[in-house]
């Protein structure tokens, strides 16, 4: 048992963890954070990028000396068939900002330099050590954690979960149910190593510039996923996801995906000649609003992936975590000041906070995607069939007059997808959106 | 007791690579672990330490960031780590190392009380010497006793040893006097996990840092690059096998053929062994 007294305990060491943590200890509170890998981040998997607002406002100045990848100038937006990419690019020179407002990131490293301003800012962290337990007392409040070390005890007013979306500290102390598989995405990723000068000339970059690849289609087979591609200084980092249950229904595997993914004849030559060299899946929570667990109780709170804090459509997770840490903290460093106790009633203005962020407005509002997506795969399968089948008739000179080649796309969407489909899918969406 | 273990930082075997053109080890990125030999001998110390009391110093020289791996040994029980750090050493060969090593212990004993047991492991795995060791050894004046398998018997209050030590052809029990320095075989103990305690010691604890001066070196010639009479002249990779898999097809094939086939295939590819074999036959 650790004999001091903790203001906080923080369990994990990722972008939730550490924002958590460092917002308590600057403000100097006595925190302990407790992480199960080797080192933070080696546990932690990522696209990835890392998005600046969430970062700044945790430390204004990150961009002197964290370990940034590239600055996104460009994204893409590919529709994919078998054979074909329908593509949405928007490259602006006023990326190149002075404070870029994207990067690209490697979390093994990103984890480590931001835990390193977490210690710098006065918080013990352990590392290899696994929080097995929340420790009660008779009246069911959190009083600390138990860990798999020996003596594994240590006591605080306040326990922040923020362990990601496995979440079992928070689910066997019965603070939350067991994930369902139809809310949460396994992804799959590969970092695939090239020299600088071959990804700048292959994705048209300069200098620190980085493009983005967001990709849907026939690449997720029918399944609810997307897969991606993002650029980073010396390494392209490749990946796909889809939804658990779609997995476990189509019998399809995540690597198979993956493999058929780089071998898409729109993506072999991005990585051609390329030395893979890191192989990672992970769990991504995309449940959304409806699937959000309780955030709050006498004496834990919790924030980042454990709480489902991902906003799936935009591919935004990071900067939920960082937000959630950071209100968390200062929910926190809030109440020590008034000398009050982490009641679950004191605790509730984590979540009073939160509202007023974007946090849970764009949560909110996009609160009734996950379902639409999970009833409408078809989304995933035909469209990107029918819009990659458009473009090609439209794009093909052979004779064929132009009003009847509009005829053609017309009728290929109607076959495709019947005229009611059509309409029901556009108004569905539209509602889902608002 | 006091007990005093050396131990080095050094890059991770498993994840290093060699530089395709001019054949040096890229360290740029590769983790650093402790020499996983050392672990050995801190564990064996621990050990000690538990039975009979006392304390364990871990002593390491290198970079500044040579105190994760020292912070490390704090995590896994050890009570105070020193880290003996200079632009003086670098570059140091085993002789240098030694030297410097042997000067930092002299230093702990006068701060932190003579230890009559100084253990490292039984080489690193980036050089391989296994040299260090035992250079501590003879310029401190220490019975040495390497490769040690198991500490049989240790008696404080007389001041004498035994150990059982692998040696080629069997295994020898010795017995000598205090002080000495170990080095500890590889795969005789395991190294404990620490308690939850030791963890939240070792992340708030000090590492001492001393640098050749504070050490109490004043002759810095046989320091590092200018103390080091070993030169590494040439680094080179060992050539790769052109051959890799060569497959035999199995189809419609009974064992008797298949077995030439595959006799066949190797005859090959290594001609000289199909003139052995048949000169070998002939000479019958
Ligand atoms: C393939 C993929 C791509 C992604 N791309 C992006 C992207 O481009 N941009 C973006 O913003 N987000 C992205 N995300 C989402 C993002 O990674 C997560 O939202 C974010 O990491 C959540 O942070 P967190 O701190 O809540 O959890 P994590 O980063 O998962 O950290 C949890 C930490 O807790 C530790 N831990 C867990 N249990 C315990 C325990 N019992 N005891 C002690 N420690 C414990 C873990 O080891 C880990 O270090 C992506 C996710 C995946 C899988």
């Amino acid at each position: 048992m650790i004999r001091d007294k903790f203001d906080a305990i923080v369990v994990g060491a990722g972008p939730s963890g550490n924002a958590a943590a460092y917002t308590m200890a600057k403000e100097g509170l006595k925190v302990l954070q407790l992480e199960r890998g080797e080192y933070p981040g080696s546990k932690n998997v990522q696209g990835a990028i890392l998005y600046a607002d969430a970062l700044e406002k945790i430390i204004p100045d990150f961009r002197e000396d964290a370990p940034l990848e590239r600055h996104v100038i460009e994204q893409r937006l590919w529709t994919m068939d078998d054979t074909s990419y329908v593509g949405m690019h928007y490259r602006s020179d006023d990326f190149n900002e002075e404070k870029p407002n994207r990067y690209t990131i490697i979390r093994a490293q990103f984890d480590r330099w931001f835990s390193g301003k977490v210690r710098e800012a006065g918080a013990v962290l352990l590392c290899e050590t696994t929080v097995t337990e929340l420790l009660r007392d008779p009246q069911g409040r959190v009083i600390g954690v138990r860990t798999d070390r020996d003596g594994g005890t240590a006591f605080a007013d306040v326990v922040i979960l923020g362990e990601g979306v496995n979440g079992l500290v928070g689910q066997r102390s019965g603070l939350r149910p067991e994930l369902k598989p139809d809310t949460v995405a396994l992804a799959v990723k590969e970092m695939h190593f090239l020299p600088r000068e071959v990804i700048e000339s292959r994705f048209n970059l300069a200098g620190n510039e980085g493009v983005v690849i967001e990709a849907m289609g026939t690449i997720t087979d029918g399944m609810t996923g997307t897969g991606f591609i993002y650029t980073n200084q010396e390494s392209i980092s490749i990946g796909i996801g889809c939804i658990v249950s779609d997995f476990a229904e189509s019998g399809r595997t995540p690597y198979g995906l993956l493999e058929a993914f780089k071998r898409h004849p729109s993506v072999r030559p991005l990585l051609e000649g390329s030395e893979c060299k890191e192989y990672a899946a992970h769990l991504i929570p995309e449940g959304g609003y409806n699937a959000m667990p309780e955030l709050f109780g006498d004496g834990w709170i919790v924030v980042g992936d454990a709480g489902q804090f991902v906003n799936a459509v935009h591919r935004e997770g990071s900067n939920l975590a960082m937000t959630t840490g950071r209100v968390a903290g200062e929910t926190v460093v809030w109440l020590k000041r008034r000398r009050e106790m982490a009641t679950k009633a004191n605790l509730a203005e984590y979540q009073r906070r939160l509202e007023e962020t974007f946090v849970m407005k764009d949560l909110r509002k996009y609160r009734r995607i996950p379902d639409f997506l999970h009833r409408n795969k078809h989304i995933f399968g035909v469209y990107p069939k029918l819009l990659s089948a458009a473009a090609q008739t439209w794009f093909r000179v052979d004779g064929v007059d132009k009003r009847a080649k509009e005829k053609q796309i017309f009728q290929s969407f109607r076959s495709g997808r019947t005229l009611p489909g059509l309409i029901g899918d556009a108004l569905k969406l539209a509602r889902s959106w608002r | 007791m006091h007990i005093v273990v050396c131990m080095k930082q050094v890059p991770d075997s498993a994840q290093i690579r060699v530089h395709p053109v001019t054949n040096t080890i890229m360290r740029q990125g590769v983790p650093t672990i402790i020499n996983p030999y050392d672990l050995f001998a801190l564990e064996e110390a621990l050990h000690l330490r538990d039975r009979l009391g006392g304390e364990v110093t871990v002593l390491t020289m290198g970079p500044p960031m040579a105190e994760e791996s020292l912070r490390k040994a704090l995590t896994f029980g050890a009570d105070r780590a020193v880290l003996l750090t200079d632009r003086a050493f670098a570059g140091s060969d085993t002789l240098a190392t030694s030297f410097a090593l042997a000067a930092a212990l002299n230093k702990i004993g006068q701060e932190f009380g003579e230890p009559p047991i100084v253990f490292t492991g039984k080489q690193t795995i980036d050089g391989d010497t296994a040299q260090v060791g035992p250079g501590i050894a003879k310029r401190l004046g220490l019975n040495q006793l390497t490769y040690v398998a198991r500490i049989a018997d240790l008696d404080p209050a007389a001041g004498t040893i035994t150990v059982e030590r692998r040696a080629e052809g069997g295994l020898q029990v010795l017995q000598t006097r205090l002080p000495v320095l170990i080095t500890m075989l590889e795969g005789v103990n395991e190294i404990r996990r620490g308690s939850l305690d030791d963890a939240y010691r070792a992340a708030r604890a000090q590492v001492v840092r001393w640098s050749a001066a504070d050490a109490g070196i004043t002759e810095l010639a046989r320091c590092g690059l200018k103390g080091s009479p070993t030169i590494v002249k040439k680094v080179f990779a060992p050539q790769g096998r052109a051959e890799k898999v060569r497959q035999v097809p199995t189809a419609d094939r009974s064992a008797d053929e298949l077995a030439v086939d595959v006799i066949a295939a190797i005859f090959r590819t290594q001609p000289p062994l199909e003139d052995d074999l048949l000169r070998f036959a002939a000479g019958q």
